[in-house]
C-alpha cells in the first residue's frame, strides 16, 4: 500500500482521539482517546520505521507504549482518588484548581 | 498490488475508523473499552503487514491485555456514570468539532506538500525485525533511554500505590465508607 494509506490512517485516528478528548467528560473516554492517539503515532512510527528500514522507529514505539503504561496508571490511580472524595468523576466538576 | 489485498486493507481501514468513531460515541464506558480493543487489535494487525510482528504482539498483549484490563477494572469499579447528556459549558461540542476539522485540514494540507507520499511501503518481508535484531539495537544503542524508561516506571509505580492507599484510616477499601 502506498504511504498515504498508513498516515491518512494515523491522522484519522488521532483527529477522532483528539475529538474525545476534547467532547467527552467521561474520564476514561478521555483516557481511551488519549491511549488512541498515542496509537496513531506508533502507527506512524512502524510505517515511517518499514518505510526506510530502520529498526529505530520500531524501538521509539517500546518507548512511547512504556510511557503510555505509566501514564494510564496513574491516571487511573488519581481517578480513584477523585471518586473516592467527591463521589462522582465528571470532568467538569472537577474545578477546585479553578482561579 | 491485487484486488484482494486492496480489500482487506480497505476492510481494515473500515474496522479501525468505525471502531475509533463508535468508542467515542458510546455512551457507555465498557463498549468503548471493547471497541477500543477492537481498534487495537486492527492496529496490530496493520503492525504484522508492515513487518513488525514483535511489536504486534507487544501490542496485543500491552495495550489490548493489560491496560484494557485496568480500564475494566476501573470502570466497573466506579460504577456506571450517571452523566447527564446535555453540555454544561456553551458551545462546547460545535467548538471541538470545528477545532477537530481544523486539524484534520491542516493535516491534510501538510501531506499534499509532501512529494513522495504515493510511494509504496514494503510488505512484511520476515527478516530484519525480529526479536534478536530489535534486542540488539535496543540494549546497545539506546542505554540512557532504558535508565529513563526504568526510572519512569518506578516512579509511576510508587505513585500508583501512593495515590490509592488513602491515608490510614479509608485503608481498608471501602468506597463509600468516608464521609
Amino acid at each position: 500500500m502506498p504511504l498515504a494509506f498508513y498516515v491518512i490512517l494515523s491522522v484519522i485516528m488521532f483527529v477522532i482521539g483528539i475529538l474525545g478528548v476534547m467532547l467527552r467528560r467521561n474520564p476514561l473516554v478521555v483516557f481511551m482517546s488519549l491511549e488512541m492517539m498515542f496509537n496513531a503515532a506508533n502507527l506512524l512510527f512502524v510505517t515511517f520505521a518499514s518505510y526506510y528500514h530502520q529498526l529505530q522507529g520500531q524501538i521509539i514505539v517500546f518507548f512511547i507504549m512504556t510511557v503510555a503504561a505509566a501514564e494510564v496508571a496513574v491516571g487511573l490511580a488519581i481517578m480513584v482518588a477523585i471518586f473516592r472524595t467527591r463521589h462522582s468523576i465528571d470532568l467538569d466538576q472537577v474545578s477546585n484548581l479553578k482561579g | 498490488m491485487d484486488l484482494l489485498s486492496q480489500i482487506g486493507y480497505g476492510f481494515l481501514a473500515l474496522v479501525i475508523v468505525s471502531s475509533a468513531a463508535g468508542m467515542i460515541l458510546s455512551r457507555n464506558a465498557v463498549y468503548s473499552a471493547v471497541l477500543l480493543v477492537i481498534n487495537f487489535i486492527s492496529v496490530a494487525i496493520i503492525y504484522l503487514v508492515l513487518g513488525a510482528p514483535f511489536i504486534a504482539l507487544v501490542q496485543i498483549t500491552v495495550y489490548a491485555g493489560s491496560i484494557m484490563i485496568l480500564f475494566l477494572f476501573v470502570i466497573m469499579l466506579l460504577g456506571p456514570d450517571f452523566l447527564t447528556g446535555t453540555e454544561p459549558i456553551k458551545g462546547q461540542r460545535v467548538l471541538g468539532i470545528s477545532l477537530g476539522v481544523v486539524l484534520a485540514v491542516e493535516a491534510g494540507i501538510l501531506l499534499v506538500g509532501r512529494g513522495n507520499l504515493w510511494a509504496l511501503v514494503p510488505v512484511f518481508d520476515g527478516k530484519g525485525s525480529s526479536p534478536e535484531a530489535l534486542g540488539l539495537v535496543l540494549f546497545s544503542q539506546n542505554p540512557l533511554i532504558i535508565i529513563g524508561i526504568s526510572l519512569i516506571l518506578l516512579v509511576a509505580t510508587v505513585g500508583a500505590i501512593l495515590l490509592t492507599r488513602g491515608d490510614g484510616s479509608a485503608s481498608h477499601g471501602n468506597l463509600e465508607g468516608k464521609e
